[in-house]
């Protein structure tokens, strides 16, 4: 009898808390990363493909490393843009890694890119830039750093394709003049000062041109050397 | 030889007992220290004194006020930039009286209007646990204010009007756990410096205590604690508030703007027994009586116009989390129906909400939260005023419509 009345219990307990189990399944949001993110995609596009707003970047693909530094940044209000700062301000370290590698596994197909507004000769000078630098000026090349695919490296340094020129431009601008900045020793500081306006126009012009590679993955860590030290890329 | 035995085990029994007696004292220093870190925590001296990628209570952190930028200031126990040479009684006055231990006049940027209520002990555990952290040599920024607020002689008067010093004094007719929500809540959570309204001279009076306000310079309305159309507790469930206060989120609601820093950095680091207290408190105070429905500036007609075009918008933007019915998926996706936020007479959160996003602090309860997109460049501001004055009138809401001015006002206010 007492075997009986525990075992119907026992049944009961089960079936409730299975119950219980589905029914908050039923009535919650997925438990995915996708979903915890749906605050990134109006700005981002729903796998970090971008979106029609030329400022707002690409994410999907880049280094998780890269990524994460970046939300560090704003969460910190060291990299400036006030809608981002707020969302991010209250959210825990881990969290931050999670969303950062959501977004460097996703591979949505690079855009096709835009054609340019820019003179033949200013992407010429881009080029030139990005593919070889500027010895005199103390200016490396964009490739040295970033790949010779523009891909970027694990897992701090970024690439550089499927971004608009307005973007592009606005970072080096916004590096140049002090108001984006990252850890000690500031390489893309150090680059930015020497560049001139015209050069950032070309150098982001020329960028925004270049097709998606075969395969548009950053190289894993260390396949090359940089050309001096970087405080987003630990050796 | 036995003698000698005798004694060496005899002095080594005296010295593990010395040993034990001071491991004991260490313990006992140890448990005041840990229980001044969970007081800190309480009081919420971080959100002020630790500035962004800052040592831990160097202060440097500026906050602006309707009268200038206050700095705040080191209290790491540097003797020469920060509290290294205070003594307990110092701390004390401090907390307890608002001035410094020359006697000079502090701020009441500095909540001491609710740190008086603090009891001495308490106030020895956190000063036993500053000087327990690492110290930090950094000199404190002047403030940067206007004249005439930077006479501090200007803070006696502030004072008269509207500091009352005292420690917390239980009320015997009350609950224990009723006593310690309100010694929390009054006194080191300072949550009357902002769900207060602060009149012109940056004071509250003791009469509109917890009365709500909208929080100078931040742009977020502060909703009342006592009304129950506002953020009124009274016809919440006490597990609904604790889940509120320790994770951010609940069945009626999540925590956004400021509020989000609250619990992020205090809130979520209380015990289950200290948050309870809090919650019995909270829905204590709030009154029954419920004032009538505040009446709409807008007139009829547009007010119809709004609101059908607001059922169009929210349906194509806010549905899909929210729900056609306004019943969202909670905790993590917020009910909008019956959700006092959402009706209060100030129009000023949800319209933010729907401009800027947000997300629920990241807390060990909700440590990967779900949050909503900002509205701001993807909706225009007759748009925003029409989805706002949906979700304020639907599904039995009682909140009046908004205009598109309101929301155009809104894009400027400050998101950090």
């Amino acid at each position: 009898m007492f075997a009986r009345a525990a075992a119907s219990a026992a049944v009961i307990v089960t079936l409730s808390a299975f119950d219980g189990a589905a029914a908050q399944t039923a009535n919650q949001p997925p438990d995915t990363m996708a979903a915890r993110v749906e605050a990134c995609t109006p700005c981002h596009g729903n796998k970090g493909e971008g979106t029609s707003d030329v400022y707002f970047p690409r994410l999907a693909g880049k280094p998780a490393g890269y990524l994460y530094n970046q939300l560090l940044a704003f969460r910190s209000g060291r990299r400036k843009y006030p809608p981002m700062n707020y969302l991010l301000e209250f959210l825990p370290d881990p969290y931050l890694e999670a969303m950062a590698e959501y977004f460097a596994s996703e591979h949505p197909p690079l855009p096709q890119p835009a054609p340019s507004e820019v003179s033949k000769d200013v992407l010429a000078q881009g080029e030139a830039l990005a593919t070889s630098g500027d010895a005199g000026r103390g200016i490396p090349a964009c490739v040295s750093c970033h790949g010779p695919a523009l891909t970027g490296m694990q897992p701090g340094i970024p690439g550089l394709l499927g971004l608009r020129a307005a973007y592009v431009s606005a970072q080096l601008g916004a590096w140049r003049y002090g108001t984006r900045t990252a850890k000690s020793p500031d390489c893309m500081q150090l680059v930015a000062g020497h560049l001139t306006e015209a050069d950032v126009t070309a150098v982001a012009a020329w960028l925004a041109t270049r097709p998606a590679p075969a395969n548009p993955a950053p190289v894993p860590k260390g396949t090359y050397a940089l050309p001096f030290g970087c405080g987003s890329q630990p050796n | 030889m036995g003698s000698k035995l005798s004694i060496t085990l005899l002095a080594l029994a005296a010295l593990i007992t010395a040993a034990q007696a001071q491991d004991k004292t260490q313990d006992k220093s140890s448990d005041v220290i840990a229980r001044g870190e969970y007081l800190a925590r309480a009081g919420d001296c971080t959100a002020c004194h630790t500035a962004a990628e800052g040592r831990l209570f160097a202060g440097g952190r500026p906050m602006p006020t309707p009268f200038g930028t206050i700095y705040t200031s080191n209290i790491t126990p540097d003797p020469e930039t920060g509290i290294g040479k205070w003594s307990a009684d110092d701390f004390y006055r401090t907390m307890h009286n608002g001035r410094f231990p020359d006697g000079g006049l502090i701020y009441p940027a500095m909540p001491f209007a609710s740190y008086t209520k603090v009891t001495r002990a308490d106030s020895d555990a956190i000063f036993a646990y500053l000087r327990s952290i690492q110290a930090v040599n950094q000199k404190n920024k002047p403030h940067e204010l206007r004249f005439p607020y930077d006479n501090r002689q200007l803070i006696l008067g502030w004072r008269t009007l509207y500091f009352r010093e005292g420690e917390f004094r239980p009320d015997p007719a009350k609950s224990a756990e009723w006593n310690r929500g309100a010694y929390l809540v009054e006194g080191l959570g300072h949550c009357s410096m902002c769900h207060s309204p602060i009149n012109a001279l940056g004071g509250t009076s003791q009469s509109d205590a917890f009365k709500g306000g909208l929080i100078p310079m931040q742009n977020w309305y502060a909703p009342s604690l006592t009304n129950n159309r506002e953020a009124g507790l009274g016809d919440w469930s006490i597990k609904d508030i604790t889940d509120l206060l320790q994770t951010g989120v609940s069945a009626r609601g999540v925590v956004y703007g400021p509020m989000a820093e609250v619990v992020h950095n205090s809130l979520q680091y209380l015990d289950d027994a200290d948050t309870r207290a809090m919650a019995v408190y909270l829905k204590g105070i709030a009154e029954a009586s419920s004032p009538p429905p505040a009446s709409s500036a807008l007139p009829n007609t547009e007010s119809s116009l709004l609101i059908s075009l607001g059922k169009t918008v929210y349906d194509k933007n806010c549905a899909s989390c929210h729900g056609t019915q306004g019943e969202g998926k909670p905790p993590h996706w917020p009910p909008l129906a019956n959700n006092q936020s959402i009706e209060m007479q100030s129009a000023v959160n949800p319209i933010r909400m729907v401009l800027n996003g947000g997300y629920p602090p990241g807390t060990k309860g909700n440590p990967m939260p779900y949050g909503m997109p900002p509205f701001a460049g993807l909706l225009s501001d007759n748009e925003v005023a029409a989805v706002v004055s949906y979700i304020r009138t639907a599904w039995g809401n009682r909140g009046t419509p908004v205009s598109a001015r309101e929301a155009n006002e809104l894009r400027s206010a400050p998101l950090n």
